[in-house]
């Protein structure tokens, strides 16, 4: 991953990317990267996700924007490469373009990615990142800045709220591992990031 | 301008020196989740340094810097992490295997870190320097899981069993001192400070100690007292602690310059 300084030649959405846009090849682009799936959650691909942020015309031709999930998560890379290949596939030349600003949000999941995520077996992100840190400060234990507050994750197998936590941090960066005491089976939970 | 560049250094310094240590627990975990979490954690840290370093290459500008070269081609001196991050995961100042590492360090010192690190970064949201700013946006979002995950260990462990107790309290009285470190003046803090795109660490002091003090407090510990010698990492001059953490960390990428995968 090379990350590029903030481009001032267009805005980036700041919320879900929900179809393809702009012109007939920026639409023809979308649509070849529709294919282009999360390597570790191979059911939602990249806009869904949130990550493919733009198809843009820059100075040196078409641009695919995407943006990193967690600083360290080791599938950006492979993302990156299954960009540039799937547009390589479809004989469509463009660069890919990797930007922090503004920073990834689980709220650009689009409603679909968490229905997917869902019936995949992992529990969507609850609430709003936004929220998860606004009401950092009512947590009951040490009510000072920066602690992320609890919050009810129901079970993607059976639909129960009574979860409890494993551990803060899972097998990817993104989530964390709940058990369901309802139907006893362990989870994954995307954390609201 | 190098003091601006010694400033993003020492923020990437601390990212990835308590990366490494971090990393040490991967496959020798306390508990699987655990091994899990470090492991999770130290990946979080490292992208930001890799950010960061990337960040400083840009502003360079002499076309040959790189992540790579920043992390594994300098030494001891060139490093501006604080001590307290460079730090073995013990209590005691010896040498010993690594069967002797203790978690209660590891946890007091990912809490002491972190809850100074959800200020800072919060604030550097802000920073006049855009890129830093979209550095800090995501730093943000990761640094309140580890303070998160750290302070409940603090809370188990410190009100949990005699011997847990016992080596949690342990833990704090030994690092205390070293977070002295944080509030000292620097030329290239001072100088970030005065340009917008740093934040002064001094400001959230308050805010910080009472962050420290609930937590003890709630997990039936006694505060220490913070003074004592006050460690010099981010001027560069280190613990001998250091030396070892960078052996391990650059001997790869200095046997084999340029190598890829």
């Amino acid at each position: 991953m090379s990350v590029d300084a903030p481009s001032s030649v267009t805005a980036l959405p700041d919320g879900p990317v929900a179809q393809a846009q702009g012109t007939d090849a920026h639409r023809a682009i979308w649509d070849v990267l529709e294919s282009v799936t999360d390597p570790e959650i191979p059911v939602v691909n990249l806009r869904e996700m949130g990550i493919l942020r733009a198809v843009r015309q820059g100075a040196q031709g078409l641009e695919v924007v995407i943006t990193p999930t967690y600083s360290g998560c080791p599938a950006m890379g492979q993302m990156e490469d299954d960009v540039v290949s799937a547009l390589a596939r479809a004989g469509v030349a463009a660069r890919v373009v990797t930007q922090l600003a503004p920073a990834w949000s689980t709220d650009w999941m689009t409603a679909e990615a968490r229905d997917k995520l869902r019936a995949y077996g992992i529990a969507p992100p609850v609430k709003s990142a936004c929220a998860a840190s606004a009401g950092a400060n009512v947590i009951a234990f040490a009510p000072r800045k920066g602690l992320v507050q609890r919050e009810t994750v129901a079970c993607p197998q059976c639909g129960s709220d009574n979860t409890t936590e494993i551990s803060h941090f899972g097998s990817t960066a993104c989530k964390a591992l709940y058990r369901c005491l309802a139907c006893m089976e362990p989870f994954d939970y995307f954390k609201p990031y | 301008m190098a003091g601006y560049q010694d400033y993003l250094l020492h923020l990437a310094d601390n990212a990835l020196i308590l990366a490494q240590r971090n990393a040490e627990w991967c496959g020798h975990g306390p508990i699987l989740e655990e091994d899990l979490a470090l492991g999770n954690n130290a990946l979080d840290l490292i992208g930001q340094a890799r950010m960061l370093y990337q960040h400083v290459a840009t502003v360079r500008k002499d076309g040959k810097s790189s992540e790579d070269l920043l992390a594994f081609f300098r030494d001891v001196p060139d490093f501006k992490n604080y001590t307290l991050l460079e730090l073995p995961h013990r209590t005691a100042i010896l040498p010993t295997s690594a069967g002797d590492r203790d978690y209660g360090v590891t946890m007091a010192r990912n809490f002491l870190f972190s809850a100074l690190m959800v200020q800072v970064w919060g604030a550097l949201e802000k920073s006049s320097d855009a890129q830093l700013a979209a550095i800090a946006a995501k730093s943000h979002k990761e640094v309140q899981y580890h303070l998160r995950h750290a302070h409940d260990w603090v809370l188990r462990l410190g009100d949990g069993t005699e011997e847990s107790h016992r080596r949690m309290q342990a833990a704090f009285d030994y690092l205390m001192p070293f977070t002295q470190e944080f509030w000292t003046e620097s030329a290239m803090e001072t100088a970030a400070v005065k340009t917008g795109a740093g934040v002064d660490v001094r400001a959230f002091r308050a805010e910080w100690e009472a962050t420290v003090a609930d937590t003890l407090q709630a997990a039936t510990l006694k505060l220490p007292s913070s003074v004592g010698f006050v460690t010099t990492g981010k001027f560069g001059v280190h613990s001998e602690h250091l030396g070892f953490v960078l052996a391990e960390m650059q001997s790869l990428a200095r046997a084999h310059p340029e190598a890829v995968w």
